[in-house]
């Protein structure tokens, strides 16, 4: 074309200006593609399934203070009328809940020995309901059966010989098949044998920003412990009203401990990931904020740049150009400044990027979301330059004959 | 003349008031921005106990498996085993020392109809108070000699006293704790650290508890202890095996009051460990930490990722919005280019002019910091409500902040300003007198 050799000639008159908004261009680019591929790497970790049937269960702590207390007999009392309770599927004791950021994990290892490598795994200490209570999905071997599960003494260091864990651990301790894990014997504190008798689809650890989260098993124990937590799933749709009736039947049916702490797993998932959430919400209303300032940005410059050409416009609308060419013009303008601020936005938020993932371990960028980045600053561009090029197009030919 | 001259940026800025609209967002945003993550930053990195913080030290020692060091071997364990801080608490080296570990317990009403109530407790030795400067209202803490004949006392936390006895002066009474009996020996008024300095292991903006009992009192099991515990060799069954164990639990402050104090504890530490190597223990090489108090949460990076990440970015947002005003005060200023030639040629000199545009620019930089300040005080509400509990009492602004939102917007702008201004006083006068 060959109004853009006139035009940057035109620019070059007036760099600073021009180079300001490029400047602004630059950074904004810079900003906003790091912010949104922040975004997308919390989204896709709170996207992440843990595993267990999250929209009908619920947890409660179970604090015993009386001195005395037959701690065996209180939980199985517990249990069935727990799982007696008309509406509730299925209840079972456990020593953590998923996603709650608090619980046990322990190295599990394919060789015995002080010296050999072990992967850790969180450990859910848990009976033959389990499956049926979280909602899992055993993909291979079978569930523990009643014979299989012990008692745990507060401070017990062995452990049973039966474990089933997640399809993660499986791959982690066999890499090549995850499927040969399935009756294969490994090491617990490294080096007692525990064997490997199902297989789950998945369940989640309780950290979610453990790097492995995915790493987890079932322990056939129920704890003699004076702190437990009881996880209860009801049929669809009855937990929020048998959260109520449950805290008061079994704060009434035994008084030496208290029920306390009750929450449901949706409120657990939103407190785990509250952290994440937040900052997600932060960083968008910066990358809408930030886009429009440039654009109002824009707008203000070419309205000066415009108000002060006004003669020149109106001379050259004079000379026989066409509305449309005067609009173009500052288009064209707007899409060369642009070019500029994007090219060394680009670079800006590759540097960006790199040190990010220096300082905060982040991932490194993909090329699409920079892609991204550049189509929407270039159409911003264009908007925002629009409404000022229709009115320097509106600018009558007489306007040139007229002096100030 | 400054009068003057404020009249007429004042006539200047109304007559241009979309543009000047748009400048004094755009500075108020960016000051917003800044200055809410500039706060959060600042409250996580504040002192939490300015006066004697140097004085404070955690102890870490690097009792870890010689095959699979703790943190690849960059650091030393974070907390300490029972072998090694009791065996520190008995050697008392230093001016003063405290032990402690997390604890949660029960406390039983003596009316029965009451409903038991469940807290958390801090299990620590009598140092702990006078170290951290706890303030009591009433009673004291509990003596060295509590600690070694285990006596059953406990410091109640202001809150704990209110909900169970009113708020009244409860020193003397007793009160049922996991089934045994306690006696109260003092109370504490609020204190809260922020960060929680003296125990960081279960989160560093956590509240403090609700109790406090004798750090001795865990081993005799009637107290039952919480928080983090990481083993790296399998202990065997029950208490006595688990405290005998490799497993750490516990956090271990000393006070020092002096260089040549701390450099003999140093001493003291290597001595100790270098006997310990006798009975086969601290196989790795040798490497004792004493950190002081803003070291220590500096060492544990107390200043989350996520804060520090914002500021950056906050910062830039800035940036962004001073480019935005610089090209609009530029616009706005040459487009007075006639103006300016007239006052020029009328015998206006070049330093006049610059103050008269400086002081425009002042003006809509004051303007977008209180705009900043108003919008800092949002955000910090937003991401007050946003974080929840994490974010509590990190989120408001002291008078010291709001100083620096103004400071900060008005040289921001004046910066801004310094371009355009200085354009603006270069404007040849007959240049600008011929075309008219």
């Amino acid at each position: 074309m060959l109004e853009t050799g006139l035009i940057i000639r035109a620019l070059m008159r007036n760099k600073i200006g021009a180079l300001l908004i490029a400047l602004q261009i630059a950074l904004t680019l810079t900003i906003i593609v790091n912010a949104i591929f922040m975004i997308q790497d919390r989204q896709s970790q709170m996207l992440r399934s843990s595993g267990i049937d999250e929209e009908n269960t619920f947890y409660l702590t179970n604090t015993i203070f009386k001195q005395d207390y037959n701690i065996q007999t209180g939980l199985q009392t517990d249990l069935n009328t727990l799982r007696k309770t008309p509406g509730v599927i299925d209840a079972i004791q456990i020593n953590a809940i998923p996603l709650s950021g608090g619980g046990w994990s322990s190295g599990v290892q394919t060789e015995a020995g002080e010296d050999k490598d072990s992967i850790g795994a969180a450990v859910y200490m848990v009976d033959d309901h389990a499956i049926n209570t979280l909602g899992l999905e055993l993909i291979a071997g079978e569930n523990f059966s009643e014979t299989d599960i012990q008692w745990r003494k507060s401070g017990q260091s062995t452990w049973p010989d039966k474990v089933i864990i997640s399809k993660a651990l499986a791959l982690s301790l066999f890499p090549d098949d995850w499927n040969s894990a399935l009756g294969k014997t490994i090491y617990i504190s490294q080096n007692q044998t525990i064997q490997i008798i199902g297989i789950l689809k998945q369940l989640q650890a309780p950290w979610n920003g453990w790097d492995g989260v995915e790493r987890s098993m079932l322990v056939p124990f129920q704890m003699e412990s004076k702190g437990s937590r009881l996880f209860i799933r009801t049929e669809p749709g009855k937990r929020d009203e048998l959260m109520p009736l449950i805290e008061k039947t079994l704060a009434e049916n035994d008084k030496g401990r208290i029920i306390r702490s009750l929450r449901t797993m949706e409120e657990t998932r939103e407190r785990s990931y509250q952290q994440h959430n937040a900052t997600n919400k932060i960083l968008s209303t910066v990358v809408i904020t930030l886009t429009i300032i440039t654009g109002l940005g824009i707008v203000g410059l070419a309205i000066f740049s415009i108000n002060r050409r006004t003669k020149q416009i109106g001379t050259r609308r004079a000379l026989g150009a066409t509305r449309w060419q005067i609009m173009r013009y500052f288009m064209i303008e707007n899409i060369i400044i642009s070019s500029v601020g994007i090219l060394i936005g680009c670079m800006g938020a590759v540097a960006l990027n790199m040190w990010l993932v220096k300082t905060f371990e982040l991932a490194p960028i993909n090329i699409e979301l920079i892609l991204f980045g550049v189509v929407t600053l270039f159409i911003v561009g264009q908007l925002a330059v629009l409404y000022p090029a229709r009115k320097a197009s509106m600018i009558s030919p007489a306007t040139a004959t007229r002096s100030v | 003349m400054f009068n003057y001259y404020l009249r007429l940026a004042w006539i200047s800025i109304l007559r241009h008031w979309g543009l000047s609209l748009l400048m004094i967002s755009a500075i108020g945003l960016g000051i917003g921005a800044a200055m809410t993550t500039i706060t959060v930053n600042y409250l996580m990195s504040a002192n939490p106990i300015p006066h004697k913080s140097e004085q404070l030290y955690y102890v870490q020692l690097d009792s870890w498996d010689v095959n699979d060091p703790f943190d690849e071997g960059i650091n030393p364990p974070d907390q300490l085993t029972y072998t090694d801080s009791t065996n520190l608490m008995k050697a008392k080296k230093a001016f003063r020392q405290n032990v402690q570990a997390q604890a949660y317990g029960v406390i039983e009403p003596e009316d029965a109809d009451l409903l038991p109530i469940s807290v958390s407790a801090r299990a620590n030795s009598a140092d702990f108070f006078a170290m951290f400067d706890v303030p009591f209202i009433y009673g004291t803490a509990w003596s060295q000699q509590s600690d070694i004949s285990k006596e059953q006392v406990m410091v109640l936390s202001k809150k704990i006293n209110d909900q169970i006895f009113g708020g009244e002066n409860s020193v003397g009474k007793t009160i049922k704790f996991d089934g045994n009996i306690f006696k109260i020996i003092g109370v504490i008024d609020h204190w809260q650290p922020k960060p929680r300095f003296y125990d960081i292991t279960t989160g560093a903006f956590n509240e403090s508890e609700d109790v406090f009992v004798p750090f001795s009192l865990i081993a005799e099991e009637k107290i039952r202890r919480s928080g983090n515990t990481n083993c790296w060799k399998p202990s065997g069954d029950g208490m006595a095996a688990f405290l005998a164990g490799e497993c750490i639990w516990i956090q271990f402050w000393v006070e020092l009051r002096s260089e040549q104090e701390k450099q003999d504890y140093m001493t003291f530490l290597n001595a100790y460990v270098e006997e310990q190597k006798q009975y086969g223990r601290f196989q790795r090489p040798m490497d004792n930490r004493l950190s002081n108090v803003m070291q220590w949460l500096e060492k544990q990076e107390v200043v989350a990722d996520d804060a520090r990440m914002m500021m950056t970015m906050s910062f830039m947002f800035l940036i962004v919005c001073l480019l935005n005003t610089v090209g609009l005060l530029l616009a706005k200023f040459l487009g007075k280019a006639p103006e300016i030639g007239l006052r020029q040629a009328l015998g206006a000199s070049k330093a006049t002019l610059f103050s008269q545009y400086m002081i425009e620019s002042a003006c809509i930089g004051f303007a977008g910091g209180l705009l900043g300040l108003a919008l800092s005080f949002l955000g910090l509400i937003g991401i007050e409500n946003l974080y929840g509990e994490y974010m509590q009492g990190l989120a408001t602004l002291d008078t010291t902040m709001m100083v620096l939102a103004i400071t900060l917007a008005l040289l921001c702008t004046v910066l801004a300003g310094l371009y355009p201004t200085w354009r603006a006083c270069n404007i040849s006068p007959a240049q600008q007198l011929k075309s008219q």
